[in-house]
This record gives C-alpha cells, sequence and structure tokens, in this order.
C-alpha cells in the first residue's frame, strides 16, 4: 500500500477502535444504570468525579517530588565536598572544582539588585494604598501586573540594549535587570501587605495631629513588616533563580570576582552552561549547583510563609 | 478692607502635601521601566524591521550565513509548546483548583497547596537539567519511542523519536504553569458566591453537579483569565524549553522531532551573534515576543479583575 492509502487505513482502524469503545461505554453505563436504580448513574458520575479531582491533586504533586528527588540525589555527591564551595571552575579533568565564584556573583548582584527595587518598590506599594485611588495608582497597578508577565529575557534584551551595548557586561547591568524583574513584586506584595493592616490605626494617628508621612512610614508600614519582608523574599527568591537575563548582561566568568563593573558568574548560569556541556564531572557540577539553587529558594520561601503567617496573626491582634 | 476679608468664608487652605509628591514620584519607577523596555527593544529592532518588512513574520528561512533570517519557526515552536503544555496542565490544574477550594481536611488542602505554590517556586534552569536528564531519556523511552514506532502513520507522530522535541518542552511547560493555573482558579472558585451552591444541593444536584453546572460556570471569566495567564507565561518561559526543545529552526509536521522558540533562540545565539543584522533580528524576535505577551496578559488581567469585581459587588 503506497503513504496516503495506509494512512487512510490506520485512520479508518483508528475510528473503528473509537466506535467500538464508545459503543462499549454507552452499554457499560446503560448496564450500570439499570442495576444501580433510579438515580445510580448520577451517583456514579459523583463518585467518579470526586475520584479525578483527588487523583488530579495527587499528580499535581509528583512533579514537586520528582524534581526534588533528583536534584537532591545527583546534587549530593558534588556538594558534599567542602572544595565545592571553596574553589572556581577547574578545566575538565581535574578535580576539585567548585562554584564560589558563583556563588559570589549571585550574592552581589541579588544584592545590589535589592538596593535597588526593594526601598522604591516599598515607597511605591505605600502609595498605591495611601494615594492610589485614582487613574495614576490604576496606571501603576496595571504597569507592575504587565511588569511581572513580560518575558526576563526581554528584560535581558532591554538591558543589553540600554546599558551594556554602551559599556560592557557588567554585574551591575545584571542587577539592574534583577531589579526590573523585582519591582513589581516589591510593589504589589507592599500594597497588599499595607493594605491589610486596620484603618483604626490610621485614624488613630491623625487623630493625634500625626503628618501623613509619620502616620505612613512610623505607624502603618511598621504594622504591615512581615507581609513586607514577604514579599521581598519572594522577590529575591525570584531574582537569584533568573538565568536568562543574565546571559547578556553578567555573561559570567570563570575567575573569583567580586568586581561588580565586570563580568560575573551566577549560579543558574553554572547550572545552564555546565549541564549542556558532554562531559561528566561538568555535569554533576551543575546539579550541585542547581540542588545549591533549589535549597536557596525552597528556604526564602519558607521563610516568607513564615512571615505572613506572623503578619496574620499581627492583624488579628489589632 | 481687613473686615472684608474676615468675613469672606474661609477658602480651605492646601497645604503642600511633599511626603505625596516624592512617593508618588518614585511610584512612577514601574511604569517607566516598562515604557522604557518597550521603547529601547522596539528601536533597537529597527534595523531589523526596516530591512526584512513585515514578510519577517511569515518567512520561514534562519540562515546567518546567507543574512536571511525569518521568525516563522520560531513562532511555531512557541505556540505549539504553549498550547500543548496548556492542554495538558489545564484538566489538572482546575482538578486541583476543585479540591482546594473544597472545605474540611485542611491540613491536606494546605499542604497540596504549598506544594503545588513551591513548584513555581523552583528556577526555570532546575527544571531544564530535570527535564533534560531525567524526564527526557524516560519519555523517550516509554513515550515517544512507543508512539513513532505504533503511530508513525498518524500526523504528529511521524518520523523517529529524538530526545529532545517539543512533546517534552511542552511535558516540563505544563508542570511550571501549573501552579498559576490552580492558585488563580481556586481562588476564582472560591468567590463564587455561596448561595449558589447551596441552591444547587437545596434543588437536588449532587456534588459534581454543583461544581459542573453552577460552580465553574459562574467562575468561567475567571478561570478563562487564568489560563490566558498561564499562557503568557508559557509562550516566554526560556532555560526550561531552551534545554529541553532541541533547538533547530525548522517546522516539521511531528511533535517528536525537536523544534525552537522565540525566547530560546535568543537565549542560544544572542550572545554569539554577528553583526548588526543578525542581532537586531534577534531583537526583532524579542519585540514580537513581548508585544505578544503584553497583549496576552492585558488580557488576562482584565478578565481576573472582572470577576474579582463581581465578587464584591
Amino acid at each position: 500500500m503506497s503513504g496516503p492509502l495506509l494512512v487512510l487505513a490506520n485512520l479508518a482502524g483508528l475510528l473503528g477502535v473509537i466506535g467500538v469503545v464508545v459503543l462499549l461505554v454507552r452499554l457499560g453505563s446503560y448496564m450500570l444504570r439499570l442495576a444501580l436504580g433510579r438515580n445510580g448513574h448520577r451517583r456514579l458520575a459523583n463518585l467518579t468525579a470526586r475520584a479525578l479531582m483527588y487523583t488530579a491533586a495527587a499528580v499535581a504533586l509528583l512533579p514537586l517530588s520528582l524534581v526534588l528527588l533528583f536534584t537532591v540525589t545527583k546534587g549530593l555527591p558534588a556538594i558534599t565536598h567542602i572544595e565545592f564551595f571553596v574553589n572556581v571552575e577547574r578545566p575538565v579533568g581535574i578535580p576539585g572544582a567548585g562554584i564560589a565564584h558563583a556563588f559570589v556573583g549571585t550574592i552581589v548582584m541579588v544584592g545590589i539588585a535589592s538596593l535597588l527595587a526593594i526601598p522604591v518598590g516599598v515607597v511605591s506599594g505605600v502609595q498605591l494604598v495611601e494615594y492610589g485611588t485614582g487613574r495614576l495608582g490604576d496606571t501603576v497597578r496595571l504597569a507592575c501586573d504587565v511588569l511581572v508577565g513580560i518575558p526576563s529575557i526581554v528584560i535581558g534584551l532591554f538591558v543589553y540594549a540600554l546599558i551594556v551595548e554602551r559599556f560592557k557586561f557588567s554585574g551591575y547591568s545584571a542587577s539592574v535587570a534583577l531589579a526590573v524583574l523585582m519591582l513589581p513584586v516589591v510593589v504589589r506584595t507592599t500594597e497588599a501587605a499595607v493594605a491589610l493592616v486596620p484603618g483604626t490605626l490610621r485614624e488613630a494617628g491623625l487623630a493625634l495631629g500625626l503628618p501623613r508621612w509619620r502616620v505612613s512610614l512610623q505607624l502603618i508600614l511598621p504594622a504591615a513588616i512581615p507581609g513586607v519582608v514577604t514579599g521581598a523574599l519572594l522577590a529575591v527568591a525570584r531574582a537569584a533563580g533568573e538565568t536568562a537575563p543574565l546571559l547578556f548582561t553578567a555573561f559570567g566568568n570563570r575567575f573569583l570576582s567580586f568586581d561588580p563593573s565586570k563580568a560575573m558568574s551566577a549560579l543558574p548560569l553554572i547550572v545552564y552552561r555546565d549541564a549542556l556541556t558532554p562531559y561528566p564531572d561538568l555535569v554533576e557540577t551543575a546539579w550541585g549547583a542547581a540542588l545549591v539553587l533549589v535549597l536557596l529558594t525552597l528556604l526564602v520561601n519558607v521563610a516568607s510563609r513564615l512571615a505572613l503567617r506572623r503578619q496574620i496573626r499581627l492583624a488579628g491582634q489589632i | 478692607m481687613g473686615m472684608a476679608d474676615a468675613a469672606a468664608p474661609a477658602r480651605p487652605v492646601r497645604i503642600p502635601d511633599r511626603f505625596r509628591t516624592v512617593t508618588t514620584a518614585v511610584s512612577l519607577a514601574a511604569p517607566l521601566a516598562l515604557g522604557a523596555a518597550v521603547l529601547v527593544v522596539a528601536t533597537t529592532a529597527l534595523p531589523a524591521i526596516r530591512h526584512f518588512g513585515p514578510g519577517f513574520l511569515v518567512a520561514r528561512d534562519w540562515n546567518p550565513v546567507t543574512q536571511s533570517f525569518g521568525a516563522l519557526p520560531f513562532v511555531y515552536g512557541t505556540v505549539v509548546t504553549s498550547f500543548l503544555a496548556l492542554a495538558m496542565a489545564l484538566p489538572v490544574g482546575i482538578g486541583v483548583a476543585v479540591f482546594l477550594a473544597e472545605q474540611g481536611l485542611v491540613r491536606t488542602r494546605t499542604a497540596i497547596g504549598v506544594g503545588v505554590e513551591l513548584l513555581a517556586a523552583i528556577p526555570s534552569v532546575v527544571y531544564g537539567i530535570w527535564g533534560l536528564y531525567v524526564l527526557a531519556p524516560w519519555l523517550l523511552v516509554h513515550v515517544s519511542r512507543p508512539l513513532s514506532e505504533r503511530l508513525s502513520s498518524v500526523p504528529f507522530f511521524e518520523g523517529p523519536a529524538r530526545q529532545t522535541n517539543i512533546l517534552i518542552a511542552s511535558v516540563v511547560l505544563a508542570v511550571m504553569i501549573l501552579p498559576t493555573l490552580s492558585s488563580i482558579s481556586r481562588d476564582v472558585i472560591r468567590a463564587v458566591p455561596g448561595g449558589l451552591r447551596e441552591a444547587s444541593v437545596a434543588a437536588g444536584a449532587t456534588w459534581w453537579e454543583t461544581i459542573w453546572k453552577v460552580v465553574l460556570p459562574a467562575g468561567r471569566s475567571g478561570i478563562f483569565g487564568a489560563t490566558v495567564l498561564a499562557m503568557g507565561r508559557a509562550l516566554g518561559e526560556t532555560m526550561a524549553v531552551t534545554m529541553t526543545i532541541g533547538n533547530r529552526p525548522e517546522i516539521l509536521p511531528t511533535l517528536l522531532a525537536p523544534a525552537y522558540t522565540l525566547a530560546s533562540v535568543i537565549a542560544n545565539e544572542f550572545t554569539e551573534a554577528t553583526g548588526q543584522l543578525y542581532s537586531s533580528a534577534l531583537i526583532e524576535l524579542g519585540l514580537v515576543l513581548m508585544l505578544v505577551t503584553l497583549t496576552v496578559n492585558v488580557l488576562a488581567l482584565l478578565l481576573v479583575r472582572s470577576v474579582s469585581r463581581e465578587a464584591r459587588a
């Protein structure tokens, strides 16, 4: 048989199989209806649906456990050597390679990005609660929500065209890109946390004759601090795991460098570049760096959840 | 004269609120960053836009040596992987959302909710290395090869199965967008007024009939918004896809062969792009990606917002 005929024959066969299955299911449901009584099929549908929902919940946890399991088992051999945290990259085949340079790079770049994004974000969040009822406030909110959705690689291109093209690859440019990614997260979580603070606190402050700025910065903001910290931590975790915008800003560096005006390495860059090499020891380094990254982000996430729980308890007390 | 002044009704004195001025100026940072990003990327893409015109979007060729660049293979790869990921994640995501929005079993539900949200915390590049070294070999042996051997004449499964292909990239993407889908859908389902449920149950509907015929239709636009938001996430996802899709700028009518996406080609080739036209073409791809995700996100936001406004009303 020639090609098109074979396709036709196959499709016909497939249709036949589907038809038989449909028929069998119909027949089965009819017999069940007879066997189960008047509302039997409804009860059956209910049971099946409930089972399916519970299965969905179980299925959703499967990838998380698989990712964690394999990252831990494949990354542990690498990170159990102390050299892993002390040394820098070594040529292929020479043992004792480490990720110290990437660790330093991530901390320096995320640190600078936090210094840029967190103060601006917190002030913007406070502004949205205090004065953000008009059209300008809506614009800021919309801009934040849209900015969160812009792919990080495009932000990388933006910072490349804005800064790197005029100067060179540097840790500073990477920090700017990360700050742009962190800013909307900090703004919206700060806004949500500050809005949770009961209005009576503000009224009490204003009634005492405190100026507006003291009420918002010294009264309202401290009451919302756990929520603000949560937002900042989530933003830091997001920034630490970002890879795409670093490709054309920090670029990567094989040596230990504390100087953000030059190219720097970062943990996610190590995972990406080493994982794609054909050398087993580099792949092992990549798994080790991935494990460190996962531990860092999970730690920050758990910490932020605890902070949020405090916020909720605090809001209950006031 | 002084008397007349005193008699006039006191005009409210506007105290200059310097706190307001300063904070408002600071809060403009986010809109400014967004505007600058759109502007800078668009102007840097100008040389390519001028050189290729609108034909860039439908040209199939991508050859840096001959300086001929077209976006179609990347648009194809991006769209196909995103839709496939959505098709896989949507049923599971809504199932999880329905499960999480139910009453009772608080501990179990909280644990599963936290677990799903932690999926969103894992960095993209970790999904990439996991997809490349764990999921891809498994899928090749247990899914891709059997599919290509048994259903080779069915469209989508033609040709030999490769380890890195559209299918694996879509599966990884599906995992990554699951938290977006389920946590927003859960909030939407919770926002459905309780009276609707109660009325439905009082009318004799089963639990499932209430969910399927009352709750989900009531939250339709919000769930659609969550879907669109997840779509935006999938369209722009870079590292995990770059590491699993195989990176070949071809349009093959099968899910088992390598392909390429807009974000991956930028990640792979931008630092090595020689010549202004090449890098400008890559930035134009970035511009396309940005405009698409921007549109998708605004659409999703409007949908989700309309729901929360209804819920408040």
